[in-house]
């Protein structure tokens, strides 16, 4: 080859152009491709089998007049809120009670954590047993003796989605602990010395100062809290499979029932797009806030 | 968060503590923290507690006495029953079947995983090319999306190549859905070694892979430790793309142990239903308990997936 | 084009990275077994242009020779250069032989050989005792001296340094910078020097080019660069205590500041004549004339001091001239106090003019 002529730009760097040929199938087949796929495809009346016989928004209405759908979304929406506040009150307080130059921390973290090491399905059938109404915690407290004891969650329909909400913060309140505390070993120990000269209460130095100061790290733990959320779906088929009834339906497992079970593929893309909708609109006021203030900033 | 080092959560558990300091040992500050702590530990313990109680229990002993009493008569029947005779519709040879099964899912799966992205996590590194930034962007927002969208069209996917059912199947999606976050990891921490290194490389002749092989693997063990840990407690969890992608006779443990558990024949046997749990549970268990402060950096590095 | 005398040729040498332009149409020949060393500010593009030399950045345009051969799109193993790091870039798992060698095995290169180069760099060097250690066990000195090792087993006629003793305390800087051009003096080879500390740009070069916003502001001797700088940002850059500046203007060869009268008889303009105008004029602190010899100065003025700094072997004072603070430095034993009237005298050979408004010199 002639050293004087620029190579053609194609074949530069040719290795990592082959080495990344996985990567950018990934990417571009199946993560955009295939969510592509699926979008366009919701509007279709696919069943069994996926047929481009476009219906409109029919997927789209029938959703949301299902009301199993409306069931899914309600619970999401409990399920959501509750756990995003606990998880985040529960992560810092517990990160702050680490903070605090304690002995046994380690031990203490590793107790807090261990849970999110298991599967959802090991947490599901744990807390299932647990729950147990004739032998878990509602039998015990009535064996002392205090007969009209009544905690059942998962066989009532009204409070079904706590009893999942108990073992899903149990499993993720861990991580998030994690993550604050290594939030407040960032703040600068100088931070904490001018709080005790300026003689500020604790209390009022950490909701004040600190964390104001660890605004990223709560952004971060949200997104993290968040997209968990969205794919709930493992807890719930292991803990009360949906039930009773239809009561701890959440979205992940409607589609995933329309599109393996009840051969209705439509529903199931519509569903699914539905759920890709939310995770932009949280994504996109978190991305741009990470990102583009950053290049004004 | 493509920028997110995992690097900086160490801070987590290699720092010292930035708090106050109690003063005293038994101040009413300090007894209202520890028993606080402890409290909360309780709760986490609790289940662990329950699930290791129950299974070593006989089933007349569950009916009479309550889930927290320690057993009376400790047996291991009901773990010997999840073990090798627990049913699964009209399978009866217990979860020894599913174990196996996410034993061959896992190996295959954290290896390719692994050699996959380190090799993706180097390019994006050290050799970006034009457009490398913008499919890894979009792998990284690839994570964020839904698994739900991409479910079907994988379906088809694995079909077109004979796929759908198998274990190699399985193997793949592992591969796909650990991509993102394998290569973030592996692309932040080739980042993070000095440029000079591999510049010295390169005015030394090494091309591609000799510097990928005789440079920077040799310094990037703990990353990579980091990763296995990462794959394995994450594959080894998976229940839903074991319980799409497979067929009940390559079903993963987790997808096993859900059918044994919420089966709806028979009469419950809490204890091998508890036994069959742990044993699932097990494997990430001593994975978490021996890999301690690296398991905080895998799941830190993870947790960006969500 | 003759390229029979030159080590490495640059030319129309442009480097953009997307908008930003970080080399414009620069062109440089270094001379066979010339120490040229790349001094500025960081930014400046000195690194960057080192790296485009190495073959490890893809430039936009231009073309770069080293010995006579067109090396523009080869790749850095095969441009016959070798390349000293500021970080050292020593392979950690390697030992120093290991380190050594490595580039020679990627090259295929005959085993007795490899251990024929190894030896002698390390003779050179005096790094034989360290041959079987790894570099996480060597001092800082000692990683330099094997970074510089695995430059000279290479066997080639360049040597790339980039802000070579940039990590090492000052003594020790001192002591590598002495035994660097003992090297250059014992292997003549072209070495090519990257830095931002003046004083090992003067004691090393044998000539310097100053760089500023990717474009060389002046590529001279050492003598001529801090003796008679081509632009305002060289005069100013060069030297420490930095030059004094004053803004005045230049009419019928004499320079005036306020009441302050230049007579710049003796002094060597550029086009041969003076031009009149806004100019500035720059005198080094060391060049301000105190003490006996002030009565052999072409003027002769008077100045009070404003601030003693003692510095030991100097003293520098900050004294107001014709309205402009100025910095005159002393001997050390000068007995000087703040308030003092200290008489001064300027030479205007040894003063610097420069258009105000194009800061080129005069």
């Amino acid at each position: 080859m002639d050293s004087s002529k620029r190579p053609n730009r194609l074949f530069r760097n040719l290795s990592a152009k082959i080495a990344s040929i996985p990567m950018i199938l990934t990417a571009v087949v199946v993560f955009l491709g295939g969510t592509a796929w699926t979008v366009i495809y919701s509007f279709t009346g696919s069943r069994l089998l996926p047929k481009l016989k476009f219906v409109g928004f029919d997927q789209y209405e029938r959703l949301w007049s299902s009301r199993r759908w409306m069931i899914s979304i309600e619970n999401l929406a409990v399920y959501g809120i509750c756990s995003l506040i606990l998880t985040l009150l529960l992560g810092f307080t517990l990160a702050a009670l680490l903070d605090r130059k304690i002995r046994f921390e380690n031990t203490f973290r590793t107790i807090f954590l261990y849970p999110f090491a298991l599967s959802f399905v090991v947490t599901g059938l744990a807390w299932q047993w647990i729950l147990n109404p004739d032998f878990g915690i509602q039998g015990v407290v009535r064996g002392w003796g205090w007969e009209s004891f009544s905690f059942d969650p998962l066989n009532n329909p009204d409070i079904v989605i706590y009893g999942i909400l108990i073992a899903g913060l149990w499993q993720g309140t861990g991580l998030v602990m994690v993550i604050m505390l290594a939030g407040l070993r960032g703040i600068d120990e100088d931070i904490w010395k001018a709080t005790r000269v300026d003689g500020i209460g604790l209390f009022k130095t950490y909701t004040r100062v600190v964390v104001p100061m660890m605004r990223p790290v709560f952004v971060t733990a949200l997104v993290i809290i968040a997209s968990g959320i969205i794919k709930l779906y493992d807890l719930v088929v292991a803990q009360t499979n949906g039930g009773p009834g239809i009561a701890s339906e959440v979205p992940a497992k409607y589609v995933i029932n329309y599109m393996f079970r009840a051969q209705n593929l439509g529903q199931g893309f519509a569903a699914s797009t539905m759920m890709l909708v939310s995770v932009i609109i949280i994504l996109v006021p978190w991305a741009y806030l990470e990102f583009g203030g950053k290049k004004h900033g | 968060m493509a920028d997110t080092t995992p690097m900086s959560f160490d801070a987590a558990v290699l720092t010292e503590p930035r708090g106050p300091k109690p003063r005293r040992r038994l101040s009413r500050r300090n007894i209202f923290l520890y028993g606080t702590l402890l409290l909360v530990s309780v709760y986490y313990l609790l289940p662990l507690y329950v699930m290791v109680v129950t299974s070593l229990k006989g089933m007349p002993e569950i009916r009479m006495g309550n889930i927290f009493s320690p057993p009376v008569e400790i047996t291991f029947e009901p773990w010997v029953r999840a073990w090798s005779e627990a049913c699964t519709g009209i399978n009866c040879d217990g979860l020894s079947r599913g174990f196996g099964n996410s034993v061959r899912i896992l190996i295959p799966s954290v290896a390719l995983s692994i050699t996959i992205a380190s090799i993706n996590g180097y390019a994006l590194a050290n050799w970006r090319f034009k457009g490398s930034e913008v499919f890894f962007t979009i792998l990284i927002f690839g994570a964020f999306i839904p698994y739900q969208t991409m479910l079907y069209p994988i379906v088809i996917l694995l079909r077109e190549l004979g796929l759908m059912g198998s274990i190699g199947g399985l193997v793949l999606v592992h591969t796909i859905f650990g991509m993102p976050i394998l290569t973030l990891l592996f692309r932040n921490y080739f980042t993070s070694i000095p440029e000079e290194l591999f510049k010295a490389a390169r005015v030394d002749g090494a091309g591609f892979w000799g510097i990928y092989f005789r440079i920077m693997l040799p310094m990037s063990l703990p990353i990579f430790v980091v990763a296995m840990i990462l794959q394995v407690t994450g594959i080894w969890n998976d229940f839903l793309f074991g319980v799409i992608y497979t067929k009940p006779a390559t079903y993963p443990m987790t997808v096993q142990l859900n059918n044994i558990v919420n089966s709806t024949q028979g009469v419950k046997e809490y204890n091998v239903n508890m036994a069959a749990t742990l044993l699932t549970g097990l494997v990430p268990l001593v994975i978490y308990f021996i890999s301690g402060k690296l398991f905080v950096r895998g799941i830190a590095a993870g947790a960006v997936k969500g | 084009m003759n390229t029979s005398k030159y080590s490495v040729q640059i030319r129309d040498l442009d480097l953009h990275f997307g908008e930003i332009k970080v080399l414009q149409g620069l062109n440089l020949d270094v001379g066979e077994g010339e120490f040229l060393v790349l001094l500025g500010s960081s930014g400046c593009g000195k690194s960057t242009l080192l790296n485009c030399i190495a073959g490890l950045l893809e430039i936009t345009d231009g073309q770069i020779f080293i010995e006579g051969e067109n090396v523009t799109w080869k790749e850095p193993s095969e441009r016959g250069i070798g390349m000293v790091f500021q970080s050292y870039a020593l392979y950690p798992q390697m030992t120093v032989e290991g380190n050594l060698s490595f580039g020679l095995k990627n090259a295929r290169v005959a085993k007795d050989e490899i251990k024929r180069r190894v030896a002698r760099a390390a003779d050179v060097l005096q790094i034989e005792p360290l041959l079987k250690r790894k570099p996480g066990a060597l001092s800082g000195g000692q990683r330099q001296r094997v970074a510089i090792g695995r430059a000279l087993v290479r066997d080639v006629d360049v040597f790339l340094f980039d802000e070579p003793l940039s990590n090492l305390d000052a003594k020790l800087r001192a002591d590598l910078r002495v035994e660097l051009k003992r090297l250059h003096q014992q292997l003549k080879n072209t070495m090519i020097y990257v830095t931002h500390d003046q004083v090992e740009a003067m004691t090393l070069a044998d000539r310097i080019a100053i760089m500023k916003d990717g474009k060389i502001m002046q590529l001279g001797t050492p003598d001529e660069i801090y003796n008679r700088p081509q632009n305002r940002y060289v005069a100013d850059f060069i030297g420490s205590p930095s030059m004094n500046f004053l803004e005045g203007t230049l009419e019928n060869a004499e320079f005036s500041v306020g009441s302050l009268k230049l007579p710049m008889t003796g002094y060597n303009f550029l086009n041969g004549s003076a031009s009149n105008g806004d100019t500035t004029i720059g005198i080094r602190p060391e060049h301000v004339i105190t003490g006996e010899l002030v009565g052999r100065a072409s003027v002769q003025t008077s100045v009070r001091i404003n601030l003693v700094e003692p510095m030991g072997s100097d003293t520098l004072i900050y004294a107001d001239l014709a309205g402009n603070q100025i910095r005159i430095r002393m001997d050390g034993h000068a007995k000087v106090r703040t308030g003092d009237d200290l008489a001064i005298g300027i030479d205007a050979v040894r003063a610097s003019l420069f258009d105000k408004k194009t800061e080129i010199r005069l």
